[in-house]
């Protein structure tokens, strides 16, 4: 089986969770091509090989520098034909998913999204994936020849398996249409880190009381090397930019820790965080919903536990 | 201008998820099925753009049995004109994706309109999927949509921010807050979605690629451990040695 492995950048870097598609893929036990697009470090494409890739590809042409759906996608077909794929696999995320799905149009293939572990082949190829917004899960059998998997965060675990490769470079044929929609501007924090792919998260809610109460929490999150998130209702007032709404219907997370301090628990909230796995909940209200669904909860004041807790952090160094 | 916005038909987000005939049949006992809250974000947007260009029509598409009609009845209370209903059980993302597409494809519609995602099997594909198949652009998640004549200038939600975008008309588009306010039908609207048209076509076969072979729910949450705001250091240690998260 050969399988190619799309690997998404950020300034530059490889992101995590293209190295969790790298070990997905590995894991499946075939033959694994990367394929990075834009401007990569060089180091970081090499390591590539590291955790799983026996060769990268590179296209470094310029215009692939922002992630443009159409021209990702008929980029991606090409890489697959040259290297005579079966499988694509890739990343759930804001690029990786419609890419997905445009690239499983092109080919006829069977597509899966959400998906959380490793295929079962004894019968078949059956993938298991995270439905109903986290509160459930399917097995589903992918029929067709040709396979297109987006797994969703942690779906595998990043190993170092294997040594540097060197990239080699890739160069596809582009065309105007690809390049239809036309990205004018891209509005990014810089330096921070990324929501969906961060192992920690601390979030506030409406209990934080204001934007200008939100010190804490950033303070929290950076002693811990966290990403700060809110609820919905804190993103709607405008008191958090919006691509921190955590929930049903803003990002769903799956950290090793989620911090909720201040927010009820609604079960659409619940919703985006119930596959992170440990939950610690503060509320100064015992009854508060979010506690059934905590590890850990503390009742009190958020404005007297979180100082105490960031000196616990740091005391904890 | 022509809209086409298309609407799922999902449990409401507060349904408890269970499973019937041995895990592989949704359980729809006691469940209220809404109009999958994204798609009503697209729906919403749809009726703005309607009310600030005259001539405008929004038609929505349900590909769903005969029980969706009332999710569809309330798009049309919403403001929508008319409505289509491809009469299949929606199988899979791609078999949803060709009925949209067959069906828009000789409409000449200037906007499709989706949600990013179902709330039920979040595949988070079809619009991508009927963009591909139409040859067009597809963009998700879709943050704000303003048209300027044949061009629209778009935002789209990327991790940690966002991405700006030009594009001319006709394209696809899922859709998120804050693209606009969620609408309520009011009572004229009840009213007069009884009589607004709403088309039963039959489907086009399609070959599936992919098929349901069982659902799982996950495993039930152990009990929460209560720590005293007194000894926030003990939350830190289990968390460390514990839990083994830190
Ligand atoms: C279709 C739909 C989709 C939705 N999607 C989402 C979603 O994606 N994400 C989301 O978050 N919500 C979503 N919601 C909204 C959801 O139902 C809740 O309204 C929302 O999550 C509540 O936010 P909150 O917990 O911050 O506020 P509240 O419910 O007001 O809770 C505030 C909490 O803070 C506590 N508190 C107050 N003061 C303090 C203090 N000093 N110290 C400690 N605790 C304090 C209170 O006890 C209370 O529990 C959705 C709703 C609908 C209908
Ligand atoms: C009784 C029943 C059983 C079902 N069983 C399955 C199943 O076993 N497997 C499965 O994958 N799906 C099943 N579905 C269908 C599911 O509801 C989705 O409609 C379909 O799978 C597309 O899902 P998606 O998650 O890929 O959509 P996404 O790609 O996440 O949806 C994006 C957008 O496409 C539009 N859209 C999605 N579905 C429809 C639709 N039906 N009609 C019009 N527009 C739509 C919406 O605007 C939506 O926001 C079932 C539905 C019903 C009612």
């Amino acid at each position: 089986m050969n399988i190619l492995v799309f690997v998404e950048s950020a300034e530059g870097k490889i992101k995590k969770t293209s190295l969790e598609a790298v070990a997905y893929a590995h894991g499946m036990g075939g033959k694994v091509a990367a394929l990075a697009l834009g401007t990569v470090d060089a180091a970081d494409l090499a390591a590539l090989g590291k955790f799983g890739a026996a060769k990268v590809l590179h296209a470094a042409d310029a215009r692939l520098n922002d992630g443009v759906i159409q021209a990702y996608s008929s980029v991606i077909v090409q890489a697959m034909q040259a290297e005579n794929a079966d499988v694509l696999v890739l990343a759930n995320s804001s690029l990786g998913t419609p890419v997905a799905a445009r690239v499983a149009t092109k080919l006829g293939a069977s597509i899966a999204t959400n998906v959380t572990e490793l295929p079962e082949t004894a019968a078949g190829f059956v993938v298991k994936k995270s439905i109903y917004t986290g509160k459930a899960f399917s097995k589903i059998e992918m029929k067709n020849a040709k396979k297109v998997i987006a797994i969703k965060k942690n779906a595998a675990e990043v190993k170092e398996v294997g040594a540097d490769v060197a990239p080699e470079s890739f160069t596809p044929q582009l065309a105007d249409a690809d390049f239809a929609a036309k990205i004018t501007a891209t509005e990014k924090a810089t330096g921070e880190i990324l929501l969906p792919e961060a192992n920690i998260v601390v979030s506030g809610g409406r209990g934080m009381k204001g934007p200008e109460h939100w010190g804490p929490i950033e303070e929290l999150a950076k002693v811990l090397g966290a990403a700060t998130g809110c609820s919905k209702p804190v993103s709607d007032i405008g008191w958090r930019p919006h691509h921190e709404h955590v929930g049903q219907t803003g990002v769903k997370v799956s950290p090793q820790l989620y911090i909720a301090v201040g927010i009820s628990g609604a079960i659409q909230h619940l919703a985006g965080v119930n596959s992170s796995k440990c939950i610690v909940v503060i509320n100064k209200d015992a009854d508060a919903p979010f506690f059934k669904a905590a590890d850990y909860g503390i009742v009190g004041d958020a404005f007297d536990v979180l100082p105490k807790l960031i000196e616990a952090v740091k005391a904890a160094k | 201008m022509k809209i086409l916005v298309c609407i799922s038909h999902v449990p409401d987000t507060t349904s408890k998820i269970n499973f019937t005939d041995n895990n592989t049949k949704f359980d729809s006992n006691g469940v209220q099925f809404i109009i999958g809250p994204y798609d009503d974000y697209a729906l919403a947007r749809a009726i703005e753009i309607k009310e600030a260009n005259a001539g405008t029509t929004v038609t929505v598409l349900n590909v769903g049995p005969a029980d969706t009609e009332p999710t569809i009845r309330k798009a049309l209370a919403i403001g929508a004109d008319d409505a289509v209903r491809v009469n299949a059980e929606p199988s899979d993302s791609f078999f949803v994706a060709m009925q949209i597409a067959e069906h828009a494809k000789s409409k000449g519609y200037d906007l499709i309109l989706m949600g990013r995602e179902s709330i039920d099997f979040n595949g988070g594909v079809v619009h991508s999927i009927v963009g591909e198949l139409l040859g067009i652009p597809s963009l998700s998640p879709v943050m704000k949509l303003e048209l300027e004549g044949t061009k629209a200038k778009l935002a789209r939600e990327i991790e940690g921010g966002k991405e700006l975008l030009e594009v001319n008309l006709p394209f696809v588009a899922g859709c998120q807050e804050p693209i606009a306010e969620w609408k309520i039908p009011n009572m004229r609207g009840i009213m007069s979605a009884r009589t607004k048209p709403l088309q039963v076509i039959e489907p086009m076969a399609v070959d599936s690629g992919v098929s349901l072979q069982k659902f799982e729910l996950p495993p039930a949450k152990g009990a929460v451990k209560m720590i005293s705001s007194d000894n926030v250091g003990e939350l830190v240690s289990l968390l460390k040695n514990e839990a083994k998260v830190l």
